[in-house]
């Protein structure tokens, strides 16, 4: 083995193919000689979404800090805090295992492995840059919803096996949040499938010349809002409302079992950000980075990874600026604006997309073009929505006026609830209107 | 004996065990839990056979929906911590009877098979992992089941199905009117 090859081709990022030759050159199973070089890969990626999490936290928790004026971690490792997470994490992982009594002990220690697995398993179709993914699946898109609709499973496993009520309740409302914002989800991420006739995660960046954001730009701010709620962050984390439901889900749970939980929650956040990189934003695409040659070394794979990262991060904070600035919505409010306003909205989003593409299909026009078609048409329908929306909140502010002026006398006792709740309903409303 | 053999006869033995354990356990949860782990075994002899696209559907719809429709239900309706019930029903006969069916139509579609295209029913044991076409399967699916001379009446048989019971679903949440 040259160790200067072994070098370059890791600077271009195929190293297993390098390994390999060298192995099978040296009479190894050219099966064997696969299954140990993806076995390595498989640990890599693994390691690397665990590691990412100790420095995400970091991240999140000093950005946030300085959004609300404060410092934030500052005393462990240096002057930025930089240990802080791996200090807390020492912590976890010599605190005690705990079981309560009473519990399933079967289902309580399962779901936090199943949670961290499932978690793991969806990086398998992320392309980091050319030909550098897991496995790049002829479903890769479908793959990442059916696997993430597992984990649903784990959150009820947790709150069934704690044998605590209030962890039971946290599970019904994760679940219920959870399917409900698989369905938007779900569609929105029909449009850059159709966009790219194809689910191939390979496919879907070649596709992209231009952006999805640009075509789809509706479709991404759903699939993000999505993104938010199915991975339980602000302002959708009723999952672990602290303030309502003690801990939701996960109360039960202790030191390292809990804070695998944590760990779930933050490689989601960021396969989500890598996921809308990838899909909207072009994955490892940036004027053409990955062709870039340095001497004998492809050094553009490299670069592209880099572009990839860059992107992905860019996502992630902008997660975190939302942390930082909208409050926790109700439970029923979270209910009412996915079913009565995202789901409908993507059904006439995705048949909207289906014919127009077809059409332009059909009379040949390509590009930038097809991009700016598609575009107006999302301008168009983005107008039509907030109008309908204006016009609704205007409708049940008026009706609220008309029954304030009307006096409170004149209305029984058992109307009372029922305008309570058109009154937080309408303020909602106008409040979407009046963004 | 092949290595892609022994995965299958490991995640066949899982499948069994787990449905096993479904109808054997008095625990609901558990029982539950088994139904989602003999379906998981299900998807994976689909992966074996190079199908990754039901492989997905079954996770996404079995144990994504079905599973936790059934959880729920049981959560919702039956004592939820009591560890084990008796059975509070006798429709165990009319299950050995319909089991008993299903059992005797696959035996004879595998016995049929098994003269002659033994290949074609079995790629498992014959291992064409490399098989033409299999790449762009789901394309394949997608247009046949659109095309006239495919699935299409099936496929339409099949939406005006899931039409009518959704709108059944709407019909019988709909709150009663006051009169």
């Amino acid at each position: 083995m040259d160790p200067i090859k072994l070098l370059e081709s890791t600077l271009s990022l195929a190293p297993f193919e390098y390994l390999r030759e060298v192995w099978v050159a040296a009479g190894m199973n050219p099966a064997l000689a696969k299954v140990i070089t993806d076995v390595i890969g498989v640990v890599i990626l693994a390691s690397f979404c665990l590691l990412i999490v100790l420095f995400l936290i970091w991240l999140e928790r000093k950005v946030l800090a300085r959004m609300q004026d404060r410092i934030g971690p500052n005393r462990v490792g240096g002057k930025f805090g930089l240990l802080q997470t791996l200090a807390d994490a020492l912590k976890l992982v010599s605190k005690e295992a705990i079981t309560p009594a009473g519990a399933d002990k079967i289902a309580f220690n399962l779901a936090p492995i199943l949670m961290v697995m499932t978690a793991l398993l969806m990086w398998a179709v992320i392309p980091f840059a050319p030909g550098v993914i897991g496995s790049d699946l002829n479903i890769g898109l479908f793959y990442i919803l059916a696997v993430s609709s597992a984990s649903v499973v784990c959150l009820l496993l947790a709150g069934w096996g704690s044998n605590n009520k209030y962890a039971l309740l946290g599970a019904f409302r994760a679940v219920a949040q959870m399917v409900s914002y698989e369905v938007p989800m779900v569609l929105s991420l029909l449009v850059p499938l159709i966009l790219a006739r194809s689910m191939q995660m390979g496919e879907i960046i070649a596709a992209q010349t231009i952006p999805f954001l640009i075509l789809a730009p509706i479709s991404a701010l759903i699939f993000f809002i999505s993104a938010l709620a199915e991975t339980g962050r602000t302002p959708f984390d009723l999952l672990e409302a602290e303030s309502e439901i003690i801990a939701g889900f996960h109360i039960e749970y202790g030191g390292m079992k809990w804070s695998m939980f944590m760990l779930a929650e933050f490689v989601g956040t960021l396969f989500m950000s890598a996921l809308f990189t990838t899909v909207y934003l072009g994955g490892w695409r940036f004027f053409g980075v990955e062709n870039v040659v340095l001497g004998n070394i492809q050094i553009g794979n490299l670069l592209a990874m880099l572009v990839f990262f860059l992107k992905t991060f860019a996502v992630f904070m902008v997660f975190i600026w939302i942390r930082g600035t909208l409050p926790r919505v109700r439970i029923d409010q979270l209910l009412d604006f996915n079913w009565k306003f995202l789901v409908p909205l993507t059904i006439v989003l995705t048949m909207m997309v289906v014919i127009l593409d077809k059409v332009l299909e059909l009379n040949g026009i390509a590009g930038w073009n097809r991009a700016i078609v598609h575009l107006i048409s999302n301008v168009v329908l983005a107008f039509i929505t907030l109008e309908l929306l204006r016009r609704r909140g205007r409708q049940i502010r008026e009706e609220m006026e008309g029954s304030r002026q009307a006096g409170p006398d004149d209305h029984h006792d058992a109307d009372g609830h029922g305008h309570e709740a058109d009154h937080g309903h309408g303020h909602e409303l106008a409040h979407a209107a009046g963004d | 004996m092949t290595a892609q053999q022994i995965i299958f006869i490991v995640i066949s033995a899982a499948t069994i065990v787990s449905a096993l354990i479904v109808v054997t356990n008095r625990n609901l949860f558990h029982a539950a839990l088994a139904l989602m782990a003999s379906f998981l075994g299900v998807a994976g002899l689909y992966v074996l056979l190079d199908a990754g696209f039901f492989a997905a559907a079954q996770l996404l719809i079995y144990i994504g929906a079905i599973s936790i429709l059934v959880i729920f239900a049981i959560m919702l309706t039956r004592r939820l911590m009591s560890a084990s019930e008796p059975s509070f029903n006798s429709q165990w006969v009319m299950g050995l009877v319909a089991s008993v069916l299903v059992f005797g139509l696959f035996l004879y579609v595998i016995i049929q098979a098994w003269g002659g295209a033994v290949a074609q029913t079995f790629p498992v044991l014959q291992a064409p992992m490399e098989a033409p076409g299999i790449a762009d399967s789901i394309r394949a699916l997608g247009a046949a089941l659109v095309d006239p001379n495919g699935y299409v009446l099936p496929f339409e048989v099949a939406s005006v199905l899931l039409l009518g019971a959704l709108i059944g679903a709407i019909v019988v949440a709909q709150p009663e009117k006051k009169s």
